[in-house]
């Protein structure tokens, strides 16, 4: 799998969401993907910059197109937060500890190819997305 | 701050979505119609996302407050030109909207709020006599 670029946009405060909505439809319409993949992963990204800001008190999102031997865009939100104790629990519909409807993390699961999350309390969370073409 | 306007027409306050909204907006929405409808006693909202190019759980829930709240004001709300790649993600996402009624345009939801005030009307209107 070839890397085709690579950027990072910071996910700091609540505008951002919209600057990560914006970048994620240009990238993902110059890969040419679906209407309804575009917005599928938007809608993912948007679900997922959130609780970076919210939960994880601010991150970034890193960007990669993808190539070789498919085309795909890859996202990755990262932050320094206080981690997710237990990750199965946050993936279920209707979980949060928020107060918002428990939606962000299992829904973008389901609206994209590839999930990963990698957290631990302190250490923060990573998610990885991934939508192929 | 930039604000999305709401427009009084007769009965009905109309409200067209032509911006990405951030939540903060989203929510200033909310307050202002639910606001707006207690001054002007409103009997409809009609809320056009046609240009929106995506809902997420945060504007979902936006949606399903203003019709929560504005029928506890006495008002219905229809949502109109969800976009079907916006009504697919939507569903994958597992929001259906609950509460919220839709219809495809502008014409046909504006006819669903005349409808449903008449049926309103008429129903007060038998329990006078």
């Amino acid at each position: 799998m070839a890397v085709v670029s690579t950027e990072n946009v910071p996910v700091k405060t609540e505008p951002d969401v919209v600057t990560v909505r914006r970048r994620v439809r240009e990238v993902s319409s110059q890969l040419g993907l679906s209407l309804v993949d575009q917005t599928k992963i938007i809608t993912a990204a948007s679900e997922l910059a959130r609780n970076t800001i919210i939960y994880g008190g601010g991150g970034s999102m890193q960007v990669q197109t993808l190539n070789g031997p498919r085309v795909g865009l890859r996202l990755t939100f990262e932050d320094n937060g206080p981690g997710i104790p237990d990750v199965d629990l946050a993936l279920r519909d209707g979980f949060t500890t928020g107060s918002g409807l428990g939606l962000g993390l299992g829904g973008s699961k389901r609206l994209v190819n590839e999930f990963e999350i990698f957290s631990k309390p302190g250490a923060g969370t990573r998610i990885t997305i991934t939508r192929w073409k | 701050m930039e604000k999305i306007p709401i427009l009084k027409m007769g009965d009905f306050l109309l409200v067209t979505i032509q911006v990405d909204m951030h939540d903060r907006l989203a929510l200033a929405l909310q307050d202002d119609l639910t606001r707006t409808i207690s001054q002007t006693e409103a009997h409809g909202v009609l809320i056009d996302i046609s240009t929106l190019e995506i809902v997420d759980s945060f504007i979902g829930r936006m949606l399903s407050n203003i019709a929560a709240m504005s029928r506890v004001l006495d008002a219905e709300t229809v949502v109109v030109g969800m976009q079907p790649a916006v009504a697919i993600t939507l569903v994958e996402l597992g929001l259906s909207l609950p509460g919220v009624r839709t219809a495809l345009n502008v014409d046909a939801g504006m006819e669903l709020l005349r409808a449903s005030v008449k049926a309103t009307k008429e129903m007060y209107g038998s329990r006078l006599h």
